[in-house]
């Protein structure tokens, strides 16, 4: 197979990998194979320089230690990543690297964590954790399925739209009923699952967004998603 | 450390002696009449821990050789296993949890039992297997002598939260330990709980170049290995095994001796066994009697249950975490072998599936996965999906699929399961015409 080559991007594997998120990679890599792609991935640990041919970037969540490790290298990169999301790269965000992507994370004692401000969101620290399972209502994916364990209160601010609301879960805070983040082509999310081979949708838009922006169009081909609509009817039906 | 609203309450030292025969004949009777109404072996305890709080530090503070606390994600129950042989065949009377009760509630359930109405138990030792939750709440009661930390690895983090939660709660059972912290120096986390102890002797365990590679860690699981090698001399190493033989570096000794407990991690965990046993008995461990103790271990033990459905073997193997389910599929061949999954979600199995995204099926790819089942059975044929495993068919029916399976597959058979899957299963197999024990 010589398809059209795309690149993806993840970022700190040994450190943001939590829950499955390495599904999201392996996800875009098959998805890219089956619509006739030929897929790479490429990783960045600490210390790299900025994925500048990257066609999608995907970041996981991570554990607190994890996530210390990994704050300073982004922010070493912070204008990189605001410029490649600026243009309309392609970006999946969960839980961690969603929170880093923002403003900052303000810790249960008050100290303020500079994010790397690309998206306009704050997460606020608590001691309880948001477990459990998840559907979000989205306009452009329709239900996203997925499971939420944060403890991060993230409020958006005017310079994004959420993902969807919550019709089960708590989503981004547990009060205004919001999930995730859309912004220019980044998605930021709560939701792992992982949440990509379980929403082909979410997966197929940030794959087509690549092709078009590296190669001028996106041929679809047919995965087949029989298992995955499968999984998406479990998943919501399992009480929260 | 025992923060002030969970400070044990000192056993009052004259009344206990008093007190001790009443509640050991109470105890006796709740227990006879939790089992006559088939209830909980946790409800003795229960009653026990309530009427009496010092019942468990008082009784286990009296044996010589002291309390050891064998706690981690996984291994818990073969290293507690291991040890409580390699004790016995040193000539120390064990007192052990028996698999399944590894709360506190369950020791002293387990030590009304044996207990006299004195309050002496007919051991020397205690080995005893506690989950990282159960253990502290245990370590605030009863100091442990000695504590076996094995790992921290992701398991159930809908209930612990994080790894790193997981990692403080190991951390409060070395701080409460009184002599001896052994910990393996494979795990990063542990290695920085065993660095940051005081006032107790650290020992480690560790692999060697050749079995090192059959383990990674959850944060090496995707880009590689990471890191320099081990930074500290481990006190028992485990160099080769090979499913009959293992080869230890004990202190200075190599040992080798017959070892027939299927995966190389329950090999590893046997290498912690042999630390704990040489910390207890200290300059008085025979060496030729730890040879024969590892050799006398049930082959069957730790290899997951064996059933003979018409006369053909099954296998059913517990997955509960990451690393349990990649090491289980790179434990066992599989050509030959017929495969089915079941993946419940139910609080002990842990809620959230995605951690069968971590785990690397590549291995099944030659030759598939006949069934998949369970609640769960849609998302792992998904997963597997992902790794271009087929997949014969999904039937979320355990004992339909169970039927299924046996019927569509007359040779050998592996049913991975987790755990409340396994229950049922078990309970299925043992129940009816369908299989008969091996
Ligand atoms: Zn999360």
């Amino acid at each position: 197979m010589t398809g059209e080559p795309l690149t993806i991007a993840h970022l700190y594997p040994h450190q943001m990998n939590i829950y499955g998120d390495h599904g999201n990679v392996l996800a875009l890599q098959r998805r890219a194979q089956w619509h006739g792609y030929e897929p790479e991935v490429l990783e960045v640990h600490p210390g790299d320089p900025f994925p500048a041919r990257a066609d999608v970037i995907v970041g996981g969540g991570g554990q607190d230690s994890g996530q210390s490790k990994v704050t300073g290298d982004l922010g070493r990169h912070a204008d990189e990543y605001r410029d490649a999301v600026e243009d309309g790269t392609p970006v999946l965000l969960v839980c961690g690297m969603y929170q880093l992507f923002g403003r900052a994370f303000v810790t249960s004692e008050g100290e303020r964590l500079p994010g790397i401000g690309v998206l306009d969101l704050e997460t606020t620290g608590s001691s309880k954790r948001i477990i459990g399972n998840v559907a979000v209502e989205s306009d452009e994916f329709g239900t996203v399925i997925g499971f939420e364990n944060h403890s991060g209160r993230t409020v958006l601010g005017s310079g994004g739209r959420p993902l969807g609301h919550v019709a089960k879960g708590r989503g981004n805070n547990g009060t205004d009923g919001t999930e995730g983040v859309r912004y220019r082509n980044v998605i930021g999310t709560y939701l792992h699952g992982s949440v990509l081979p379980k929403n082909p949708r979410v997966a197929d838009f940030l794959l087509e967004t690549a092709a078009v922006r590296r190669h001028g169009s996106f041929h679809r081909g047919t995965p087949d998603d029989a298992r995955a609509d499968a999984a998406r009817r479990v998943a919501a039906s399992r009480p929260r | 450390m025992p923060t002030p609203m969970h400070r044990p309450r000192k056993a009052p030292v004259v009344k206990t002696s008093l007190l001790l025969p009443l509640v050991v004949l109470v105890g006796r009777t709740v227990r006879a009449l939790a089992r006559r109404l088939g209830g909980g072996t946790a409800i003795p305890g229960l009653v026990v821990e309530r009427l009496a709080p010092w019942f468990l530090p008082t009784v286990l503070g009296r044996l010589p050789h002291g309390v050891i606390v064998v706690s981690g994600t996984n291994g818990k129950t073969t290293t507690t296993k291991v040890t409580a042989d390699l004790l016995t065949s040193q000539g120390l009377r064990v007192f052990t949890n028996r698999t399944g009760s590894n709360f506190t509630r369950g020791v002293v359930s387990a030590m009304l039992a044996d207990v006299s109405l004195t309050g002496r138990l007919p051991a020397d030792v205690a080995v005893l297997e506690l989950d990282e939750a159960h253990g502290v709440h245990f370590a605030r009661a009863v100091r442990p002598t000695h504590t076996m930390l094995l790992n921290v690895l992701r398991d159930q983090l809908d209930r612990f939260g994080e790894i790193d939660t997981t990692a403080r709660l190991l951390e409060r059972i070395a701080r409460a330990t009184t002599t001896t912290v052994i910990a393996n120096r494979e795990d990063s986390r542990l290695v920085r709980i065993g660095e940051s102890l005081e006032g107790v002797d650290v020992r480690w365990i560790g692999l060697g170049p050749a079995t090192r590679a059959a383990f990674r860690s959850d944060d090496e699981l995707h880009g590689g290995a990471e890191g320099p090698g081990p930074a500290h001399e481990a006190d028992v190493e485990l160099l080769e095994y090979d499913g009959d033989t293992a080869r230890f570096r004990v202190g200075g000794q190599e040992l080798v001796a017959p070892l027939r407990l299927g995966p190389v991690y329950n090999a590893f965990n046997a290498a912690g066994a042999i630390a704990l046993t040489r910390a207890v008995l200290g300059e008085r461990l025979d060496i030729d009697r730890v040879r024969d103790g590892l050799a006398g271990i049930e082959p069957a033990f730790g290899r997951g249950e064996s059933f003979s459905v018409g006369g053909t073997p099954l296998e059913l193997v517990l997955v509960k975490n990451p690393a349990g389910f990649r090491m289980a599929l790179a434990a066992y061949p599989h050509a030959g072998v017929a495969t089915m999954i079941v993946i419940n979600d139910a609080d002990a199995d842990g809620r959230d599936v995605s951690w069968l995204w971590d785990v690397d099926f590549d291995e099944l790819r030659a030759t598939g996965v006949a069934l998949t089942s369970g609640v769960r059975a849609a998302d792992m044929a998904l997963r597997l999906q992902y790794d271009l495993v087929p997949v014969g068919g999904v039937e979320d029916d355990l004992e339909a699929a169970l039927r299924r399976f046996t019927a569509e597959n007359p040779g050998p058979k592996r049913i991975y399961a987790t755990y409340t899957a396994m229950l049922v299963l078990r309970r299925i197999l043992h129940g009816s015409s369908f299989g008969v024990l091996a």
